[in-house]
């Protein structure tokens, strides 16, 4: 019934006995431990498990991961630095007090690694719309755009217009 | 020191690394998955089950059903317990039920190796039923020849309250007066909390005990409760409460806790773990409740209320829950917001139906009755041509008002300036005047409402706190609290009041966050927006015999009186020059090893706090209406909050976002649906319209800092009150807008546009 | 963990039919966002599952010789939004998707899944009926092409035979250059929503740009199955752009739809939209022809 998948995960190889019914949120967190990956709806309504596989955000929760033989998964337990330093995202969302709960961080902190990878800048509202697949009950989603507002203008600050 | 500054949230690094650990992410070896079995029917009886197919599922373990669990009735709610009988909440729910009262009724349980095998066994399980009619609203249920959902109760009214303040009634108080009578009825939904984690609890035996790991907002009460459901004695009951994903108080409830110990005990022990799905989170736990109101006005042509009557009739569900208190509650507060000159008749009932219980939300009845009564001042403003905020500002509570039947007083009131504030800040004045006789399909307008509340439940019942101070070697401390972190962030304030009063820094007191009803002091848990004013007051007592503790200390060390020394940044001085005599550390390290004179400087106190304050608030919105499609669209929106003096104005404010966005959802989109058969329709986060998003305009918040002389650090209820007000504050700004009157929420697109045709707006 | 008898991962097009022709009961799997949540709610528990997540020759968007475009169906939304095909010649579907769902589900979810579940709310459904898609359906033996109007059959019901794959979608020239287009989901919610009424319009002005050459109206959820509005474009045709032809072309839309009552909207309220956002539709994409409206 195991059948073994091998992929990236958090930058290093592993190569895991999985189940072929599992999604790739419960191989997460069951079997690696990765438990910042969230589970909340289970039909991809909440975005509390949110990964990105191959750098783009997806629900785990609706992915198989048998499909994800030979991809690349990103975490939130996957972006401190070399020595535990948080990542400006991180920083951001801890220092705008967007987070309460904590239950729908991981995620969107996940989508901000996606949206803050292009390299673009965004407005408000577009950003209001790149993070609309996450549901919070605690926050109104202001801090949450303060964090993200923050770190994309900081980004985009160094990066430039992608050149 | 502590008091007032915007630190940043104690657990925050953690939840953004994925540290944090909530009850799921506790990895338990070999441990059971447990499914409850639904019902699918409404009101009637279990008959017989047929298992034969459902236990030849590979991988179950065991199935229980209603037939095997202890006749046991208890109660849900986390409410204090009572020693006196009449006073305790009612008991009428058993750990699996017969007797099925709604659709997805608890009736069976499968423990299994995984949760397909408990799934698969579930579906296979057949059952004979006794069907009843389904009643869905008050109305069905109160009917001529209802069949009695609890035998308790055959007129399926669950309880029926009323209050008469004034000598006079309605009729005799408008007697020859000059005044206009203004009716209303107003209608709100049943919605559901949404916290992001479901619920969802671990259960175990050791040493002969059950230790159950929940996410709960009230770990000693579920002790309580699972002792009392599985008739166990409380002390061999272990109740262990993580970091928890939301609560807005589903989880001031004993949801499946009970169940759960009971299940371990069926399988000697091993672990089970039940975790709800999302659709059994929104139609089988707890929802807020739909209450209709019936307001009539008398007012004078000056604005002057004379009289008010209020009928209020909740849909409680099938289960009793927080039952009545939260209807009373309503209709209490009519009494506080406004006061008649001569009369006010309040009516409630509550009234058990067969759609999902309700229970406890943040706001506790509240935003109900500030819909009704909020919708209703702007339509008596309308009626005789007042400007609404001066309507309400003429007969709103007032500073060193107390109330005629329970004796809570307003110590401090900042609600005239909240008003001034939001006025402002809406450009009040020159709105109103713009959008007057607006024509076209896209119309403006502007509204507001307000609320009054009160802080914690006394003296409607006990409140009571402990807190637990223990000093550690390097010269920091450690803060145990009963009060829980639910997300609000009380541990953060809770350090910073406990800074505040020993003198320390923040950084040098780390709360235990997690609650363990073995070592945990005891607290009721987060409910009623009592945290800071209640368990706050425990930690100034605790924190004040903590620093008298060390001082004695520093004493016994220097020979100088402890009341010329002081705590200063974590160190003792001198109290009048300030200058440094000892650090703590070096204090601490004495206290510890000194070979005289060991000594463990820990302090732990109670608070039984008897008193209570109101806290106040108003929301400002301003609203675009797109009149032939029926959308809403919040232009902009501000809170302004009396809380009396902030411990963390950024939590504050943060807390103050969340609330206001709980409101939005209330007043514009949210409502759990059920069929004529009582099922569930949108029970799932795609059809249940929480706001995304891009549903959420931006969020601002204000405050103004009274002390309140009665808070621990001036401070008053915070975490359910900005709810409230946005509801009716949108609904008055629609009125602005169109002139359109919706007397019921969720004011959806559906709902805007059938009332813009009646109105001839189409 | 999902109550999957059987998960086969198809290797190819071909692999795929083949396995689709062993398992009469198979259900097909592409982007999961979907076929996941039936076995989860149950109306799928025990099926087995042909996969065909992954397979790189059903994914793109390509220029054919002749002009035509062609979006392979395993392409996901964001792809279609995001692909500078797309942008420059028919960005009125790359809007339409991009209103499904969330990002996440942007990401996952496909087109061709999106098509072949037969919902008639389906966000992309009501473009590609007004840019007259051709699909293209691959079986053990070979190929067919139906028109999209031809495909859908009744609510989750198309044409494709169960062992049949969607292999490519296409949008003709004739049928996109120097048209304008706008595609208005109207759901409850802004994001995360289904939609409560989908309206398509698609429009080529003359070259004075003052009158309608050729105007397609389509609908999701104004009837069991998408549909085009064929009065109110015949209507349409040839006039002169004004609010009277805006007024007509919402009353005639409302003759030719037939949407139902249901919990999550009525039929008087459908009905209230069909009119309403033909209007609106057929304004904006007049605008994004190049043409203008003082109305």
């Amino acid at each position: 019934m195991l059948k073994i998948i091998q992929m990236v995960v958090n930058d290093k190889p592993v190569e895991v006995a999985v189940d072929g019914r599992e999604s790739l949120l419960d191989t997460l967190r069951n079997r690696l431990g990765l438990t910042s990956v969230k589970r909340g709806c289970e039909v991809g309504e909440c975005g509390a498990c949110t990964v990105l596989v191959d750098g783009e955000a997806i629900d785990s929760c609706i992915y198989l991961t048998a499909w994800a033989e030979g991809r690349r998964i990103l975490t939130v337990e996957g972006l401190r630095g070399p020595n535990g330093e948080l990542s400006p995202i991180q920083t951001a969302f801890v220092e705008e007090a967007a987070v309460q709960c904590g239950f729908c961080t991981p995620g969107l902190i996940m989508s901000a690694v996606e949206i803050v990878g292009s390299g673009k800048k965004y407005s408000r509202e577009e950003l209001r719309k790149l993070i609309s697949g996450h549901l919070c009950r605690c926050t109104g989603y202001q801090n949450i755009l303060n964090a993200m507002e923050r770190i994309v203008n900081e980004t985009y600050k160094v990066v430039g217009d992608g050149k | 020191m502590g008091i007032g500054k915007s630190i940043n949230r104690v657990d925050a690094v953690e939840k953004v690394t994925g540290g944090a650990q909530y009850t799921d992410d506790f990895s338990v070896p070999n441990c059971l998955v447990a499914k409850v079995v639904r019902s699918t029917i409404a009101n009637g009886w279990v008959k017989s089950f047929d298992l034969s197919e459902a236990e030849k599922v590979p991988g179950v373990v065991k199935i229980v059903t209603c037939f095997d669990t202890p006749d046991i009735q208890f109660p849900t709610p986390g409410h204090p317990w009572s020693v006196e009988p009449a006073h305790q909440d009612v008991s009428d729910r058993k750990l699996l039920n017969r007797r099925v009262r709604i659709y997805g009724d608890d009736i069976a349980a499968v423990i299994a190796e995984d949760e397909v095998a408990a799934a698969r066994a579930a579906r296979l399980m057949k059952v004979e039923y006794e069907e009843y009619p389904v009643y869905i609203t008050p109305e069905q249920a109160m009917a001529e020849g209802a069949v009695a959902i609890h035998e308790e109760n055959p007129d399926n009214v669950l309880k029926h309250s009323a209050f008469h303040i004034g000598d006079v009634d309605f009729d005799q108080a408008i007697a020859g007066e000059d005044v206009r009578i203004v009716e209303g009825e107003y209608q709100t939904q049943t919605v559901q909390h949404c916290h992001i984690e479901v619920p969802v609890s671990y259960a175990y035996m050791e040493k002969g005990r059950v230790v159950v790991v929940s996410s709960t907002q009230i770990p000693h009460i579920v002790r309580r409760v699972i002792g009392q459901a599985n008739g166990i004695p409380w002390g061999k009951v272990r109740v262990i409460k993580p970091y928890i994903g939301g609560g807005f108080g589903n989880k001031q409830e004993v949801l499946y806790e009970p169940l759960n110990a009971f299940l371990t005990m069926q399988v000697g022990g091993r672990p089970v773990k039940l975790e709800l799905s999302r659709e059994e989170t929104l139609s089988c736990t707890r929802v807020r409740h739909a209450i209709d109101l019936k307001v009539k006005t008398a007012v004078r042509p000056d604005g002057r209320l004379v009289a008010r009557q209020v009928i209020a009739v909740s849909n409680q569900g099938g289960y009793a829950s927080h039952g009545h208190a939260i209807v009373a509650n309503a209709i209490n507060n009519f009494r506080h917001t406004y006061h008649d000159e001569k009369s006010l008749q309040a009516d409630a009932y509550t009234v058990y139906t067969n759609i999902a219980s309700g229970g406890a939300m943040r706001g506790y009845g509240i935003p109900q009755a500030a819909y009704a009564m909020e919708s209703h001042m702007d339509d008596i403003a309308r009626a005789i041509g007042m400007d609404p905020i001066e309507l309400r500002e003429k007969n709103c509570m007032q500073q060193g008002y107390v109330d005629p039947m329970s004796g809570i007083t307003c110590y401090s009131s900042g609600l005239l300036e909240c008003i001034r504030k939001g006025k402002e800040y809406i450009h009040w004045e020159e709105k109103r005047k713009a959008y007057q006789d607006q024509t076209g399909p896209v119309r403006r307008g502007v509204g507001m409402a307000l609320f009054s509340y009160k802080t914690g439940v006394y003296p409607i019942s006990l409140e009571t706190s402990s807190a637990r101070l223990i000093l550690n070697q390097d010269g920091s401390a450690q803060l145990h609290m009963g009060a829980t972190e639910i997300g609000q962030g009380a541990d953060t304030v809770f350090i910073q009041m406990a800074a505040e009063t020993i003198g320390f820094r923040e950084e040098n007191i780390h709360i235990v966050s997690t609650q363990d009803t073995d070592v945990a002091p005891f607290d009721t848990g987060a409910y009623a927006s009592r945290q800071t004013y209640v368990s706050g007051m425990a930690i100034k007592k605790t924190a004040e015999l903590f620093k008298s503790k060390i001082l004695d200390y520093a004493n016994y060390m220097l020979k100088i009186p402890a009341d010329q020394m002081d705590i200063r940044d974590g160190n003792i001085v001198n109290k009048e020059s300030g200058e440094q005599l000892l650090t703590m550390e070096k204090l601490a390290m004495e206290a510890f090893y000194s070979l005289d004179y060991s000594v463990h400087i820990t302090a732990e106190t109670t608070n039984h706090c008897k008193d209570n304050t109101f806290s106040f608030g108003v929301c400002f919105a301003e609203v675009e209406v797109d009149i032939p499609v029926g959308k809403v669209k919040v232009l902009d929106i501000i809170n302004v909050h009396d809380s009396g003096t902030l411990i963390n104005p950024r939590l504050a404010e943060a807390q103050v976002h969340g609330g206001m966005s709980m409101g939005l959802g209330y007043a514009l989109g949210e409502q759990l649906l059920f069929d004529d058969k009582g099922r569930p329709l949108n029970n799932n986060l795609l059809d249940y319209k929480l706001p995304t998003s891009m549903d959420t305009p931006e969020l601002h918040a204000d405050f103004v800092q009274p002390t309140d002389s009665s808070g621990p650090y001036g401070n008053k209820a915070l975490g359910e009150p900005p709810a409230i007000s946005p509801a009716p504050a949108i609904r008055n700004a629609v009125l602005n807008a169109t002139g359109v009157a919706v007397n019921s929420i969720p004011m959806n697109p559906q709902k805007l546009v059938e009332q813009f045709q009646a109105a001839g707006l189409i | 963990m999902y109550d999957i008898e059987k998960l086969y991962l198809a290797k190819s097009v071909p692999d795929a039919i083949a396995a689709l022709t062993a398992d009469p009961d198979a259900v097909i799997i592409s982007g999961g966002s979907d076929v996941l949540i039936k076995i989860r709610e149950g109306k799928l528990a025990g099926c087995s599952l042909v996969s065909i997540h992954g397979i790189r020759e059903l994914n793109g968007v390509f220029m054919e010789e002749d002009g035509t475009i062609l979006i392979r169906p395993a392409t996901s939304f964001s792809h279609v939004t995001y692909h500078p095909i797309i942008q420059k010649y028919i960005p009125v579907l790359g809007d339409a998707v991009d209103q499904v769902g969330g990002p996440q589900i942007r990401n996952i979810g496909t087109i061709g899944g999106n098509v072949c579940n037969g919902a008639t709310s389906a966000d992309s459904a009501s473009t590609l009926f007004a840019l007259n898609a051709q699909l293209e359906l691959r079986g053990p033996d070979g190929s067919r092409r139906v028109e999209i109007a031809d495909f859908y059959k009744g609510p989750g019901r198309t044409d494709r035979a169960h062992n049949e794959l969607l292999v490519a979608i296409r949008v003709r020239k004739k049928d996109y250059e120097g048209f304008g287009g706008h595609y208005i989901k109207y759901a409850q919610r802004n994001a995360m929503d289904i939609a409560t009424l989908g309206c398509a319009v698609n429009v080529k002005l003359n070259p004075a740009k003052d009158a309608i050459e050729d105007m397609r109206l389509a609908f999701g959820v104004a009837a069991p199955t998408p549909i085009r509005c064929h009065k109110a474009e015949a209507l349409a045709n040839g006039q002169k752009i004004s609010q009277s032809l805006f007024d007509e072309v919402g009353k005639t839309a409302v003759t030719e739809v037939s949407p139902r009552t249901s919990w999550r909207a009525s039929k008087e309220f459908r009905l209230q939209l069909v009119e309403e956002l033909s209007k609106r539709a057929l304004k904006q994409a007049i605008i994004n022809a190049g043409g203008a409206v003082n109305a």
